[in-house]
């Protein structure tokens, strides 16, 4: 078969200049929006599941999606941490976190809408366990003090919990010591006191969860086998990183219902765009394909050679729309994530799968687009062609 | 209109973006329905630190001892499983029977089925909605788990309610507090004697603000501080909790408009560039710049307007299987709420700017052009 080179293809769009950029610019921002709600979506799961940590299992409730909404009492607390599973630090002591977290409604920058911060009253442990929460400035609070330190994400969100300032909740102030950061995990939108002084204040007799360092890689199955099976508790053990990221499921299924309904209707639109400039393309050219195949080239290296034109409008939408969505990944979101009912601030994440899809979305439109006005193209009769004017 | 292919082509790529466009318009009300559902003379009364932390049931005297307001009622947030995750996205709640149904009389209940749910310790009364999603009637069982308190909970349907209202919401789950709080006192006493939130009827709205004040002021410095707000603000701060998600829905609709002028315009485009002979032959005629703009103008418009109208009669049925598609997936429940007047008007409108925006710049050119250089042109 005989090949019509590939530069025909490229310059008849060269030749056709606005309708491409139009065309092409239609392709451009669907793929924009597809790759973004995919951004978002997983940008929201790559932070959740950084606030997990393979080494760490968590023991909350049975049937608690989040922390705020379990209830671990002291008995259990004690129970939970005697097991053997359980590493210790230098010191012999167990490493297991007993946590209590609730919600604290605040208004938020700008808007002044009130929306809820995860507060964490949080143990000695704690620290330890997280490497990743370092101190960005200030100090950590003292223990049997009414201080709190703030979450970096938390802080630029919210309105008066800078460094310095202090929060009213729980008949008390609370004085703001320290920022920390936690590499962009779900921590960093959080607040941080201690425990003890969390309990108090609210007169709660209960922790939320229990958070413990494994021993080792087998002890996770026995650890949750026994804890589980105790009959005097009520208790649910999960690995810290599995109930973080399952936290992200619902949002980020609604995400990406929402926006690709959008989209898929919306590609339609591209598609029908494309198939108009391949139309057009094919009859501005009816002598053009009538001379091709009278010097010998085969129907099928017409079609090619029209697909090949409609792919290239579509690769280049493609890209320009990807392009401009992975400027995104710049940007912090922040909204509430309905699982845990509190603000979480995420950052679109691209990922070597969104850009492989989103190509993969263009080349498809462009080959609906593309493909019935080739055949058109294709199918044209010689002598008819060539009479055309 | 001599390529029929290409003016169809056109027609179902605005119609598809106007679908698109009012589709997330309508998904946009549906959240802000409950704005529009609410009542001028309820206030609500929570907990200040945040709605997580509850009321003492104690407070019910105290609030109706506050000047202006007529009835009180009450509610706790069960945080009902109801078979799997996916089942239980609807609002499951422990009301004061007595009150509730007279706080919200939106929610119509017959008087026979009242009776029957008064009567019973664990009766409920649910929305004929969710009475439609899972084939229930009345005097099933219905267990849940919760994930707030423990134990397995059964239910007997005694009662299905209506909505009012077009926007009311018909996918709760009432059921008695006193049958929640006897359970609570038993399984975690020191929780018990706690609800959600206070709802409050007043008498007449103009005063909410004093009122809450005045609400407010009474429980100042006690352990369980209150904030009171009208019940439209109260939904407000729920909505607003998720306002990026409708900031990045707005924007992708603005994103829209942009595609379907992109379509039209390579439309009108790729038109005048193949008439251009045609056009200097008209001005060769004695046709002015004006009757050529008109023409090129008038067919650009009659495509949108068939597009747009198209687009628009198919915003129902799609926000419909948008629906389907979000309870499969995620479990979300949709309220019914129809397409709205100004959605349509909208759409309309901009179904019409986008048929005159693509028509400028191929008028612009068919006006200027100069005969002679419009006749040399070969096809």
């Amino acid at each position: 078969m005989i090949t019509i080179p590939l530069s025909y293809s490229l310059r008849n769009l060269w030749t056709r200049r606005l309708t491409t950029v139009l065309t092409a610019g239609g392709i451009a921002l669907v793929i924009f929006v597809f790759a973004a709600v995919l951004m978002l979506a997983y940008g929201l799961e790559k932070t959740l599941v950084a606030t997990g940590s393979d080494d760490n299992a968590i023991v909350i409730r049975k049937g608690s999606q989040s922390e705020m909404m379990s209830l671990v009492d002291r008995a259990a607390v004690n129970v939970i941490r005697t097991q053997p599973e359980i590493a210790a630090d230098p010191e012999g002591k167990p490493l297991a976190a007993a946590e209590a977290v609730v919600l604290i409604s605040m208004p938020k920058r700008g808007t002044g809408q009130e929306a809820h911060v995860q507060t964490r009253g949080i143990a000695p442990e704690s620290l330890a366990m997280r490497p990743q929460v370092k101190l960005a400035a200030g100090r950590l609070f003292r223990p049997g003090l009414s201080e709190v330190i703030v979450g970096a994400a938390a802080e630029r969100r919210f309105e008066g919990i800078g460094l310095g300032r202090t929060i009213r909740f729980a008949m008390r102030d609370w004085t703001v010591v320290g920022l920390f950061e936690a590499e962009g995990s779900g921590f960093e939108s959080e607040i941080w006191l201690d425990s003890q002084q969390l309990l108090q204040a609210f007169r709660r007799p209960v922790f939320s969860s229990v958070t413990v360092r494994l021993s080792g890689p087998s002890s996770f199955s026995s650890l949750k086998q026994r804890l589980e099976g105790d009959q005097r508790f009520n208790l649910e053990v999960k690995r810290e990183k599995a109930f973080y990221a399952d936290q992200s499921a619902m949002m980020a299924a609604f995400i990406r219902v929402l926006g690709l309904f959008v989209t898929v209707i919306f590609s339609l639109g591209a598609i029908i765009g494309a198939m108009i400039t391949m139309y057009a393309a094919v009859a501005n050219r009816t002598t053009e394909i009538g001379t091709l195949r009278a010097l010998g080239f085969p129907r099928r290296s017409i079609l090619l050679a029209f697909l090949i034109e409609s792919l290239f409008l579509s690769l280049l939408g493609g890209s320009v729309g990807l392009v401009l969505a992975s400027l995104l990944q710049n940007m912090t979101v922040s909204t509430t994530n309905f699982s845990t009912f509190s603000e979480l601030a995420f950052r679109f994440a691209l990922s070597p799968p969104i850009v492989m899809e989103s190509i993969a979305f263009a080349l498809i439109m462009g080959i609906l687009g593309g493909f019935l006005p080739a055949v058109r193209a294709a199918r044209q009769n010689i002598l008819h062609s060539l009479r055309a004017v | 209109m001599r390529h029929k292919l290409r003016s169809l082509l056109t027609i179902v790529g605005i119609a598809i973006a106007i679908l698109a466009f009012g589709m997330i318009r309508t998904v946009i009300a549906i959240w802000y329905s409950g704005i529009e559902a609410s009542s001028p003379n309820r206030l609500i009364i929570r907990n200040s630190v945040s709605l997580i932390f509850p009321l003492p049931i104690a407070y019910r005297e105290a609030i109706l001892a506050v000047p202006g307001v007529s009835e009180v009622t009450y509610a706790q947030w069960f945080g009902g499983i109801y078979i799997d995750e996916k089942h239980s996205q609807f609002p499951q709640l422990a009301v004061d029977a007595a009150t509730w149904f007279s706080v919200v009389p939106e929610n119509r209940v017959s008087e026979a089925e009242m009776a029957a749910f008064l009567r019973e310790r664990n009766a409920a009364i649910v929305g004929v909605q969710l009475v439609r999603r899972f084939g229930w009637k009345v005097g099933d069982v219905v267990r849940m788990r919760s994930m707030i308190f423990p134990g397995d909970w059964d239910f007997v349907i005694r009662g299905i309610y209506t909505g009012a209202k077009k926007t009311t919401d018909e996918t709760s789950f009432f059921f008695h507090w006193r049958y929640l709080d006897e359970q609570v006192r038993r399984l975690q006493p020191w929780s018990a004697g706690n609800v959600g939130w206070y709802a409050v009827k007043i008498a007449d709205p103009d005063r909410a603000a004093s009122i809450s004040e005045a609400i407010d002021r009474r429980f100042k410095n006690s352990l369980a501080e209150t904030r009171t707000e009208t019940e439209q603000a109260f939904v407000q701060g729920f909505i607003s909790m998720s306002d990026t998600i409708l900031i990045a829905l707005r924007i992708v609709s603005i994103v829209i408009v942009g595609v379907i002028l992109a379509v039209l315009s390579n439309t009108m485009a790729m038109t005048a560039r193949e008439r251009l002979s045609e056009y200097a032959l008209l001005k060769t005629l004695g046709f002015r710049a004006r009757h050529l703009v008109l023409l090129i103008a008038g067919e650009s418009l009659l495509i949108a307007l068939i597009g747009g109208a198209a687009g628009i009669a198919l915003i129902g049925p799609t926000v419909d299987g948008f629906g389907a598609v979000m309870m499969r997936t995620v479990g979300a429940m949709f309220p019914v709420l129809g397409v709205s007047a100004a959605t349509r008007t909208v759409s309309l409108l901009m179904a019409l700017g986008v048929g005159l925006a693509a028509a400028i710049f191929p008028a612009w050119r068919a006006a200027t052009l100069r005969i002679v250089t419009g006749l040399r042109r070969i096809g």
